[in-house]
């Protein structure tokens, strides 16, 4: 347990589910296994023993295994195996996050990485090892299924659903949904490349809908109360970039099923198993042309026996009570002593501008944990630090953790009460940096250090970006601004949408890197632009300062980074890097 | 080769021709795609059964007006990573409304063929060297399914098993 200091209320006198015995995380809303759950996770696991097995004793190839092994979240990475845990849709229990843990402390070296699919991979785990890795993630609802391989992967959403204030549609109860659908499809587990869903429902998209193979806006329809979803088809990062194309303005929840079964269908016969690069969906439907292939979707789904897939109302309602909101007090709007703490405490309210987000319900807030401490790996969390968040998620926000996409963590229910002794308590283990969208809260993929595919480092260029902008008054002057560093053009880092994007490629063997400028992974989803030639390793972060000095220097009050650049174009950024050569 | 039902292997009373191999007098054969559409006024004043061969990059749909004639379409896995087939089966049941056996050939892994078995396939030929207890188990490592598909477990997909009642309020 974390030693807690301050005005710490005592948890009974807040925690619902601890004055009434139930467990703290209750009310956290993960999707609770029943009976057929349980007995297929733990049939999976044993099946996987088996494989295992028959791998270790040679009566399977190593081809053979391969996609097995993926299927099960299980790399062969450059030193060691990878094993990447589902997170759906990036919900987790304080139990869960006990037990990720324990495994990172038992099985692993003490450590895990979120990544930026709301996922978390253990670096070091033995492969005889795995099976029981499994069978205790089982043991409280999780499972690496589908983490991997050419089959549809974990589904994406906002971090922030359920909890903030501008959302028009929870997105959980679809996105479990298609968890379950999804899960050992048969058709579509073999299909020409991996396929990612993203879902949000609120009009500003955290979710980078436009950059997934499909992804999907939830909306209510104004008239009928009815919810559906905006479709879109064709996005994907990588190294062709792609913005997805709406292929349905709304299709009702009860068919979303359907019509996702006839996208999948269409792809899995017509896309391109020829060449590996050219055969995610997004390059189908541009070389198609996007008409003909959403003509295509539909025909498809014009004929397929839509009441087999139909989704009951009852089923939705059914799940929907997994995602119930926690009981929230009913609490004034405005916190005398939260108040008071940022007047006391410029550190505290130094955090509070950056690390807090509007909660819809009076008197509670959304509190962002940052894994990227200046000069940490970012979406790096010890197995301490983990249990810490687990205790303070029961302590202060229901028993709940979820992970962003950016890598970082949330407490989406804290009373605002609360939150001067929840800072302490992170600051404490060094989680308070107080730096969530700024400069130094990076996406980096894990690069040349971990990685067989990178041609560069990644992970230590990020650190050196946090420390040459490690003075927190310095990036809260700069405000927003959201840099994101892959190693190799398969754009694990999200470089395209970084409003500074940092490309690592190999030219002759050595490490170069190439500035973008301009992406954006929000609701303006926008791919950035290379600026010009590119930097060797230590060239890089002195490159991305000039950036960063240059945007100073023209912006006018008020203004981030991006809207600097939209405003200004490229063209005095890339007098300042290159100029002065 | 052998060729599996439900895990074991059968006596089976197809003959699968090449392109080059005269076609016998009597028997149940199955021709490739090409073949049946050349020949197909010949094949079809036989007694025996027709079957053909789709390859991995023909769909269902180039058979479909011919399924009326057809007791067999055999489906090719060039690479078990190609799952095309998955889905010209599925075609071949749910929108064409085919009754006749789907068997699947090539390179596939006792791992798939729960999954084939979901799609409609009835029957799989595997190399004498491949045959084994795995196949058969292969069928009962997993006994629930989530979606709805077209096998036997059908009834306990998540569409209707919340139905039921089973869900912790």
């Amino acid at each position: 347990m974390t030693e807690m200091t301050g005005p710490t209320p005592m948890p009974d006198t807040h925690s619902p589910a601890i004055r009434s015995n139930q467990p703290a995380d209750a009310h956290a809303a993960v999707y609770r296994y029943d009976e057929f759950d349980k007995t297929f996770i733990f049939e999976r696991v044993e099946q996987f023993r088996a494989q295992v097995e028959r791998r270790l004793k040679g009566e399977i190839t190593e081809e053979e295994f391969k996609p097995i092994r993926l299927m099960n979240g299980l790399y062969l990475q450059l030193h060691a195996y990878m094993l990447r845990v589902a997170v759906p849709y990036g919900m987790l229990s304080s139990t869960q996050v006990r037990r990720l843990a324990r495994i990172a402390r038992v099985y692993d070296k003490g450590y895990g990485h979120f990544t930026t699919r709301q996922n978390i991979q253990f670096n070091w785990p033995k492969l005889e090892d795995v099976p029981t890795i499994l069978r205790e993630l089982a043991e409280v609802d999780m499972h690496a299924i589908q983490t991997s391989g050419n089959c549809i992967r974990n589904v994406t959403t906002d971090q922030f659903c359920g909890a903030a204030a501008d959302e028009l549609v929870d997105p959980r109860v679809y996105a479990e949904i298609l968890r379950q659908w999804s899960t050992l499809h048969p058709e579509f587990t073999y299909l020409p490349r991996k396929f990612k869903i993203a879902i949000t429902g609120s009009p500003n998209d955290r979710a980078a809908v436009q950059v997934h193979d499909i992804g999907l806006i939830a909306k209510k329809d104004e008239v009928t109360g009815r919810v559906g979803f905006t479709v879109y088809v064709g996005g994907g990062q990588g190294r062709t970039p792609y913005l997805a194309v709406k292929a349905r303005d709304f299709v009702p929840v009860e068919e979303i099923i359907g019509y996702l079964e006839a996208i999948l269908r269409v792809y899995n016969q017509l896309g391109r198993r020829d060449n590996i690069y050219k055969a995610r969906i997004k390059i189908t439907v541009n070389e198609m042309g996007a008409d003909k292939f959403i003509g295509l979707i539909e025909e498809e789904y014009a004929r397929l026996p839509r009441q087999k897939f139909y989704v009951d109302p009852a089923i939705v309602d059914a799940i929907q009570t997994h995602f119930a909101p926690p009981p929230w007090l009913d609490l004034p709007a405005v916190s005398d002593s939260f108040e008071a703490a940022k007047q006391a405490d410029p550190a505290f309210a130094r955090w509070t501008r950056t690390n807090l987000t509007a909660h819809r319900t009076p008197g509670y807030a959304i509190a962002t944990i940052s894994l990227k401490p200046i000069g940490g790996i970012p979406g790096d969390i010890e197995a301490d630090q983990m249990e810490t968040v687990a205790d303070l998620a029961d302590l202060y926000s229901f028993g709940e953790v979820r992970v962003t996409h950016e890598q970082n963590l949330v407490l989406a229910h804290v009373r605002q009460d609360d939150l001067y002794p929840l800072w302490q308590a992170l600051d404490a283990v060094g989680l308070g940096t107080a730096n969530a969208g700024l400069i130094s809260d990076i996406i980096a993929c894990p690069g040349l250090d971990y990685c067989a595919l990178a041609n560069t480092r990644s992970i230590p260029v990020a650190q050196r970006i946090a420390e040459r902008f490690s003075d927190l008054d310095r990036q809260h002057d700069l405000g927003e601004l959201k840099i994101k560093i892959s190693g190799c053009i398969n754009a694990c880092g999200h470089h395209h949408v970084g409003h500074i994007g940092i490309l690592g490629v190999d030219k002759k063997g050595d490490e170069f890197f190439q500035i973008l400028l301009g992406g954006d992974a929000g609701t303006n989803a926008a791919l950035g632009e290379i600026v010009g030639p590119g930097f060797d390793y230590d060239g890089i972060i002195d490159a991305v300062e000039t950036v960063v000095n240059t945007f100073v220097k023209l912006r006018q009050p008020g203004e981030i980074f991006i809207q600097t650049l939209a405003r200004t174009g490229h063209a005095p950024f890339k007098e300042a890097l290159y100029a002065r050569a | 080769m052998p060729v599996l039902d439900r895990g074991l292997p059968i006596d089976d009373r197809w003959t699968d021709l090449a392109d080059d191999q005269e076609i016998p007098a009597e028997g149940a054969i199955i021709v490739s795609l090409e073949r049946w559409r050349a020949e197909r006024d010949a094949l079809t004043a036989r007694r025996d059964a027709i079957g053909v061969r789709l390859k991995s990059n023909q769909l269902a749909t180039e058979l479909a007006a011919d399924l009326g004639a057809l007791s067999l379409v055999a489906l090719e896995f060039p690479k078990f990573r190609d799952g095309r087939a998955f889905s010209a089966a599925r075609e071949l049941r749910e929108r064409f409304d085919y009754k006749g056996e789907i068997r699947a050939f090539g390179h596939i892994i006792p791992d798939q063929y729960l999954f084939l078995t979901r799609v409609g396939v009835d029957t799989v030929v595997v190399p004498a060297d491949r045959v084994g207890p795995a196949w058969a188990h292969a069928l009962k490592e997993i006994s629930v399914a989530f979606q709805p598909a077209l096998g036997r477990e059908d009834g306990t997909s998540v569409l209707r098993r919340h139905l039921k009642g089973t869900v912790p309020a």
